[in-house]
């Protein structure tokens, strides 16, 4: 509770990060909006794409089945990694399989959830995140502040600072300049890496492929330049069909930064095919449980699965305008965080981040798959109220019960409500 | 707060309508009487009977939100028994409005002798803007008050019940206002209950972005629906030293020049 309280407190008194954040969700947040508004079938394809997320998350045991067999038919490997333990292990044994020196990385959140980047280091491995804010989030050995814009809590000026430190140019803070400097360095760690290793945003079973988006086209030479190529992908992350698919993808543009599409989408459905131009010799696809089946056993946290990391309602969120990402204290942070971590990493442990929201529901407008996070949250704070077995949560405050079971007490008769009114004057003169 | 001039009121319509039944909303009921009286006073002018019952407390929310969903239950099982028989209930929060009408049902989702009632009475229970527009179809009031106005939209009251031009048109129908919008109405003040207690610093400063944008619009008067929001912005208000008011809707509707 005090760190998310200190964390919360930092932010709000660093005038350039309030800055940052607010024109965060002026351009984004509003952007978003605009952009479900500007959809050919009518801002209503949200509900749709609810129910096509809910139906998926409903059958995922066949659609990951699928996608497995569709995978290998095109003679990529797949593996089920029951923990984040098992995934780490399965990446560190394909990357001693082909004597892999040198990684690069394109933006994946999950990889930032199962602590991929420290055990391969630990291996002697060069790991090099390649999408640009990943990057600065490396160098600065930081961890990113928001799901799409992951070094937003930085200022040009430390970019400055950091890159003539750890690149030995000379200080600037011209963001072009500093974007040329950071692509001179990354294209030798493209050309020079064995695996690239990414997340997906989303698979399609039908087909078998996954996609991944991007806009500065790092993904793509992750994918394609070295010789290995290893997906991780949270196992809720499946559409069924290619037209479902389609939609969600639309939408996942538009959630995350008011854009009709990307601009750059890989469809990767397996190695390089005889005849082929470019292309890995090996794919890996990674699908991770870590905590997802349990949420999926409970009907009233399932809804979160529908979740395609867009980072939409971090943009609206009010509360995460003023305190930013890191006082999360966790991967996934704003209000998808709210849920998803407590859920994930343990309820107790992250009490704070579902009690220090509003409730106010801009999330839920601005998510492109119109998921219920207040509803999700109310959930929660109620598992803390009571404490919950299934979940191993204990009651967060026995006085905070106390208190209630005072106050409905008091509310269930006017005279003790009467006094209640008198005391709550003295609160609030 | 401003006083309210309803002694220059005339009736400005008769309905010959059957009486409504009003839920105060606590803060209304406790910190802001002139709220329960001006609420009184718009249905007085219409020709409205309002039945007051002497019993009501709270509809639960404040435990519900913390989580504390039995003494949340207690609370609304009490205000299922109270207000269960009134043919239509109208209260000046938009937040309680939304407590009942959507989440009683979830409340009670297990309670076969309370579930079938809240949903009924969710169906039954209007917020006063919503009320006065959607069923009455009551747009002016015939108040008056000459000074720019800014409406803060409430979280539950747009996002929960969808209210969004129904006290904009009322608000723009009183004589001699001028509604000017700001920027981000729509944007959380804050306040959010245990919230504003829970996290002071936060809601400080989510308040703060929302006190800057009711001055940059140039407004003398911060209307809203809902007394939490007012209470959380008039207090940043005073804080920075501002003179600009809060008034809930009611009030307005209720002034003459």
């Amino acid at each position: 509770m005090q760190s998310y309280i200190d964390e919360a407190e930092k932010a709000i008194s660093n005038p350039v990060l309030q800055t940052a954040l607010a024109n965060l969700q002026e351009r984004l947040g509003k952007g978003a909006a605009a952009a479900y508004r500007n959809l050919p079938e009518g801002p209503g394809l949200r509900l749709k794409a609810h129910d096509i997320r809910m139906q998926a998350i409903n059958s995922l045991d066949v659609l990951l089945e699928t996608l497995a067999e569709r995978v290998e038919k095109n003679g990529g490997e797949v593996i089920f990694a029951d923990d984040a333990a098992a995934a780490v292990s399965a990446c560190r044994e394909i990357a001693r399989k082909h004597g892999v020196r040198a990684v690069v990385k394109g933006k994946s959140m999950v990889s930032d959830e199962i602590g991929l980047n420290d055990a391969l280091s630990a291996d002697g491995i060069e790991v090099t995140e390649t999408d640009l804010g990943e990057y600065i989030i490396q160098l600065a050995a930081e961890h990113p502040s928001h799901i799409i814009a992951p070094a937003i809590h930085k200022t040009r000026d430390e970019i400055g600072t950091l890159f003539t430190e750890k690149l030995g140019i000379s200080y600037t803070n011209d963001p072009p300049t500093l974007t040329r400097e950071a692509r001179k360095s990354l294209r030798e760690k493209f050309l020079a890496a064995d695996m690239g290793i990414t997340g997906c945003n989303l698979a399609c079973s039908e087909t078998g492929h996954i996609a991944l988006l991007s806009n500065e086209g790092n993904i793509r030479m992750s994918t394609t330049l070295p010789r290995v190529h290893v997906a991780i992908m949270g196992m809720e992350r499946v559409a069924a069909t290619l037209s479902d698919h389609d939609i969600l993808l639309r939408l996942l543009a538009r959630g995350a930064a008011g854009q009709k599409m990307a601009g750059y989408v890989s469809h990767i459905s397996g190695p390089r095919q005889p005849g082929h131009a470019d292309g890995p010799d090996h794919y890996y696809l990674i699908i991770l449980d870590n905590g997802r089946s349990r949420i999926l056993a409970d009907e009233r946290f399932r809804e979160i699965l529908c979740c395609i990391r867009c980072g939409g309602c971090l943009n609206v969120c009010p509360v995460y305008a003023k305190i930013g990402g890191h006082a999360y204290g966790a991967t996934y942070c704003g209000p998808v965080g709210a849920v998803v971590t407590p859920l994930l990493s343990g309820v107790g442990r992250f009490s704070h981040l579902c009690q220090g929201e509003t409730l106010c529901g801009a999330c839920k407008d601005a998510c492109p798959v119109n998921i219920d996070i207040p509803r999700m949250l109310l959930e929660l704070r109620s598992m803390l109220a009571d404490g919950d077995a299934s979940w191993q949560v204990r009651r967060n405050s026995l006085l905070e019960k106390a208190g209630w079971m005072i106050w409905s007490w008091m509310m269930q008769d006017r005279r003790r409500y009467e006094i209640g009114v008198k005391l709550m004057k003295r609160i609030f003169p | 707060m401003q006083q309210t001039a309803a002694t220059h009121c005339r009736p400005v319509l008769v309905f010959p309508e059957r009486p409504v039944t009003l839920f105060v909303q606590c803060l209304a009921d406790s910190l802001y009487p002139d709220v329960k009286k001006a609420v009184e006073k718009i249905f007085d002018r219409l020709g409205i009977d309002v039945i007051c019952p002497k019993d009501q407390t709270c509809c639960g929310q404040p435990a519900f939100n913390a989580g504390y969903r039995k003494e949340a239950g207690k609370t609304a099982a009490r205000f299922i028994e109270i207000f269960g028989n009134a043919e239509t209930i109208v209260c000046p929060s938009g937040s309680c409005v939304n407590m009942v009408r959507h989440h009683y049902p979830l409340l009670f989702k297990n309670d076969p002798k309370y579930h079938a009632k809240a949903v009924d009475l969710g169906r039954r229970i209007f917020e006063l803007t919503e009320f006065l527009v959607d069923v009455l179809t009551v747009t002016d009031l015939g108040a008056a008050f000459s000074g720019r106005v800014t409406y803060h939209d409430s979280c539950h009251l747009l996002r929960g019940l969808s209210v969004r031009t129904q006290p904009r048109r009322l608000i723009q129908n009183v004589k001699g206002v001028v509604l000017v919008e700001m920027k981000d109405s729509d944007r959380c003040c804050g306040f959010g209950g245990s919230f504003f207690l829970k996290y002071p610093d936060i809601s400080r400063a989510m308040a703060a972005d929302k006190v800057r944008n009711i001055v940059d619009s140039g407004a003398d008067v911060v209307v809203g629906c809902d007394m939490g929001c007012l209470m959380r912005i008039q207090k940043q208000l005073i804080r920075i030293g501002s003179d600009i008011k809060t008034l809930h809707i009611a009030q307005l509707l209720t002034m003459a020049g």
